[in-house]
């Protein structure tokens, strides 16, 4: 498990984390561009040294300004796979993939055959980094990372500079790392679609600081965060798992803890849980029961906390169960509707606002495997 | 003016173009190693008085060469306080030598050889040494696993611009190394001579086609291996 407390002056503003993770399973560092995100990184890494803290890998410690310990990177074993890949341009990808592996001492649990075959590298060993696409790439930078045999993997968007189609190209090769492998992940990203596929803990990252930090499903439940995660991102996150197939209508219908919801059909078995996020702009609120709408997912819940953070609108909190979702409505139904914390309210949810396709860039809210 | 002009070279000739290629050889191997070292300096690191090592580094490129070959003089001849030294300890004396020669010639080309070689230093993404550092590379293995290969473009073209500028070399030689036939009498010195002999013009004439010949190919030489290793390093 990874943890860190560390302090960085960073020109304009001061890198002020506290971070602790599993052994396993990806923590997001969730935030806009030059909010400190990288530079977290950066200095597990060993880039860049903080100037206080301290920073732990299971019972190794890679820096410690109190009893002046840094770790020289080259002897922290850190997997890091980069934004823009950096294969070496003059080794073949065989080569590139065995550069770390060749530098670890002693145990190599991970072995290259089994990395090669679970990122389908094979047929690449011999070519050279120039000739691969963007998603072979980022695979193979991964198998890099991986052979390393890493006390921790960093991965520094590797999906930005990719396409969609490359995007869902790689994402069930990190999915697959995730599950398999026993090695904690930070991943930095801008795309919540990502970290809601990936990520089981998420760190709002603003301007050097921790805005939350917490399982996924409470951080963006949460409505003060919703500046921080991006105003249109904004949404709660339903843990759920599939209930049945309805194949003649094509739709899916999945159950949580208090309630179900219909959505376009998708490919997995009876019981697979699935993780739903759900936009605050895609949910309508009624205060009574709806009839003759084409909206199929209907909510009965108590709002439970409101937030002012734009000018026409106010995002709801309405708890369901133990769930919650989060409901834009616009400043004047607030009062006209008098959606004061205690209210009883019907929360719609329009089943087609889910896309089952995995766009990461996809403006509707995510279905995706847990 | 040439009459009865004939390409066949002379013993003389043979001589003097062997001795230009070996002279021009070592100066090159013996400043790579400096060369390398100066432009990674040059290149990468920021220390105070840097722009006077620049400066220093690339004053052969400005001086006159006979001053160049005079400052030698003064510091390598015997009496000179590094060739006193030399000649003491050693017994090496480097004035009127084939050594001599060669000092001289690769101190007159080491500028070029540095400024090819940094500028491909600065092409080098440095991430990628940071990527091989997070792989667990220390210092010495990055430099010799991804640094120099990535370099060696640089490494190459500033060999041959160097090796050529070399066999042009002559105040330097010809002030600190003299001009004796068969040990410091290099193109350029022994082309001189000719002129300034009676029956010289012949010789003159080919020596000068000769010194054509291998500039041309030096220069297209360079081109193509550029090219090969480019290719080589994925570039």
């Amino acid at each position: 498990m990874l943890d860190l407390t560390i302090r960085q002056r960073l020109g304009a503003f001061t890198l002020d984390v506290s971070l602790q993770t599993g052994e396993r399973g990806i923590t997001a560092l969730f935030g806009p561009s030059g909010s400190g995100k990288t530079s977290i990184i950066n200095a597990i890494a060993g880039l860049t040294s903080p100037d206080e803290g301290h920073i732990r890998v299971d019972d190794v410690t890679f820096f410690d300004h109190a009893r002046r310990i840094d770790l020289p990177a080259e002897k922290r074993r850190v997997g890091y796979v980069f934004q823009e890949a950096r294969l070496f341009p003059h080794m073949t990808v065989r080569d590139n993939l065995l550069y770390g592996y060749r530098r670890v001492r002693g145990d190599r649990p991970i072995a290259p055959d089994p990395v090669i075959e679970l990122l389908g590298l094979g047929h690449l060993l011999d070519r050279r980094p120039r000739n691969l696409s963007g998603g072979e790439k980022q695979r193979v930078a991964l198998g890099r990372a991986l052979l390393a045999q890493p006390r921790v993997l960093l991965l520094d968007e590797p999906l930005a500079a990719l396409d969609s189609a490359r995007k869902a190209e790689i994402l069930p090769y990190i999915e697959r790392l995730r599950d398999e492998m026993r090695i904690p992940m930070v991943l930095v990203s801008h795309a919540m679609e990502e970290v809601v596929r990936l990520a089981s803990s998420v760190a709002l990252v603003a301007g050097g600081r921790f805005q939350a930090f917490g399982p996924v499903r409470d951080v963006l439940g949460r409505l003060d965060t919703a500046a921080a995660a991006g105003f249109r991102q904004a949404g709660a996150v339903i843990e759920a798992q599939i209930d049945s197939h309805d194949d003649a209508d094509g739709l899916t219908r999945v159950r949580f803890d208090s309630g179900q919801l219909l959505i376009p059909r998708l490919l997995r078995p009876l019981g697979s849980p699935v993780r739903l996020h759900i936009h605050a702009r895609d949910v309508i609120v009624a205060l009574s029961p709806p009839t003759g709408i084409s909206v199929q997912n209907v909510l009965c819940g108590t709002v439970v906390e409101v937030a002012q953070n734009a000018e026409t609108s106010v995002d709801l909190k309405i708890a369901v169960g133990s769930s919650s979702i989060t409901a834009r409505v616009t400043r004047r139904a607030f009062h006209q509707l008098n959606l004061v914390p205690g209210t009883m309210v019907y929360a719609l949810v329009k089943g087609v606002s889910f896309d089952p396709d995995h766009h990461p860039d996809g403006n509707g809210g995510a279905v995706v495997d847990l | 003016m040439l009459d009865g002009f004939s390409l066949a070279l002379t013993p003389d000739e043979v001589t003097v173009i062997l001795l230009s290629l070996r002279v021009a050889g070592w100066a090159v191997v013996w400043s790579l190693p400096p060369a390398i070292l100066s432009a990674w300096i040059l290149a990468r690191c920021s220390f105070p008085g840097k722009t006077l090592f620049d400066g220093l580094v690339h004053l052969p490129l400005v001086l006159p060469p006979v001053v160049v070959g005079y400052i030698l003089l003064l510091t390598l001849g015997t009496r000179g306080p590094v060739g006193s030294l030399l000649y003491s300890w050693f017994g090496i004396r480097l004035i009127f030598t084939t050594t001599g020669a060669i000092v001289a010639v690769a101190v007159c080309s080491f500028p070029l050889m540095v400024r090819a070689i940094r500028l491909s230093i600065e092409a080098i993404d440095t991430g990628l040494e940071a990527a091989a550092r997070t792989l667990g590379a220390g210092s010495i293995d990055r430099f010799f696993t991804i640094t120099l290969p990535l370099m060696l473009p640089g490494v190459l073209s500033g060999s041959i611009v160097a090796f050529a500028a070399a066999l042009g070399e002559f105040g330097a030689v010809i002030t600190f190394a003299s001009n004796i036939p068969g040990q410091t009498q290099i193109l350029p010195l022994a082309i001189y001579a000719a002129t300034q002999t009676p029956d010289g013009d012949a010789m003159a004439a080919r020596l000068s086609l000769i010194a054509l010949v291998i500039a041309l190919a030096a220069l297209m030489a360079s081109e193509l291996a550029a090219n090969r290793v480019k290719a080589m390093i994925g570039r």
